[in-house]
């Protein structure tokens, strides 16, 4: 057993078994934990494909900023989940089932497929030899997928005004600061003469 | 032995297998559901990068690349309604999820 051989079997079997411990785990902090130990597998896994450029990525977003997302909001919300986690048993005879299914229709595909001749020929992006992962994706994106990269910043753009305009709220009795009244404010009408009675007071 | 592309593809239909079933049995609370799209989409991932190394071409990674920024914008956004149904309901049990009646 060589070294790439005994570490893909290390990241997969470790990858499934966090993926089984999200979606079972009593507890959704923990299942957060296993989803960030099923990303950095799965980095390892895009590590030994040559892909080195997307494993640091799927390091960078989805462990430093997904799953802290999630962590924030599992904090954040003040959830019963033992609660939540009672149709587990109900539901597991049918989760089964279907899962099995579509294992079994994923797994007829995996082992009866072949590459059609042309596309072996047809590359769109022939990789480089001898060039890092890195410059030859660049390459790629800025040139020829300019036009889908520029529409995935867009992509994030939209997240991100749409995140902050449903979170976003204006809570009522808070005194906020108003610039434009504050600039509209001169002697006339903010100093009032008052003709005050003796001893008496307003 | 060599690990070849099959290796890869049955690690990803065990992972894309794990994220349906992970739906379906935790139907009642959203956090785990919108972990288990993150689990699918990263199972997708794992097969565009397989064929794209085995195949040699970029084209894969380039599209790997692009699902992993839908599949935060997804995220976010969801997280956010989650937030703010929490804020209108009290509650983040998926089957609550009827006012509109549609």
């Amino acid at each position: 057993m060589t070294a790439a051989t005994f570490f893909f079997y290390l990241f997969s079997a470790i990858l499934i078994a966090s993926a089984f411990m999200v979606i079972s785990a009593r507890n959704p902090v923990h299942s957060v934990l296993f989803l960030i130990l099923a990303f950095v597998n799965a980095a390892g896994l895009f590590l030994m494909l040559g892909a080195e450029f997307l494993a640091m990525i799927l390091i960078v977003v989805y462990v430093g900023a997904v799953a802290v997302l999630f962590l924030f909001v599992i904090m954040m919300l003040d959830v019963d989940f033992t609660e939540l986690k009672q149709g587990f048993l109900q539901y597991l005879p049918i989760g089964m089932v279907i899962g099995v299914c579509v294992f079994l229709e994923l797994f007829g595909v995996v082992t009866t497929w072949v590459i059609g001749p042309a596309s072996l020929t047809n590359l769109e992006a022939k990789a480089i030899p001898g060039m890092s992962n890195t410059l030859e994706l660049g390459r790629v994106i800025y040139t020829q997928y300019a036009y889908l990269f520029e529409a995935s910043g867009l992509i994030l753009l939209t997240a991100m005004v749409g995140a902050i305009v449903l979170t976003l709220r204006h809570k009522v009795g808070v005194k906020r600061q108003v610039i434009a009244d504050q600039n509209a404010r001169n002697a006339m009408n903010a100093i009032e003469v008052r003709k005050v009675a003796s001893r008496q007071g307003i | 032995m060599t690990i070849d592309l099959n290796h890869y593809l049955v690690v990803a239909a065990i992972l894309f297998t794990l994220g349906v079933a992970g739906i379906i049995l935790n139907r009642k609370n959203i956090i785990i559901i919108l972990m288990s799209v993150e689990l699918i989409l990263l199972s997708v991932n794992l097969n565009l990068v397989a064929f794209s190394a085995f195949l040699g071409d970029l084209t894969g990674q380039v599209f790997a690349l692009f699902i992993l920024t839908v599949a935060a914008a997804e995220a976010a956004i969801g997280l956010a309604i989650l937030v703010t149904y929490y804020r209108n309901r009290g509650s983040i049990a998926v089957e609550d999820i009827n006012m509109m009646k549609g």
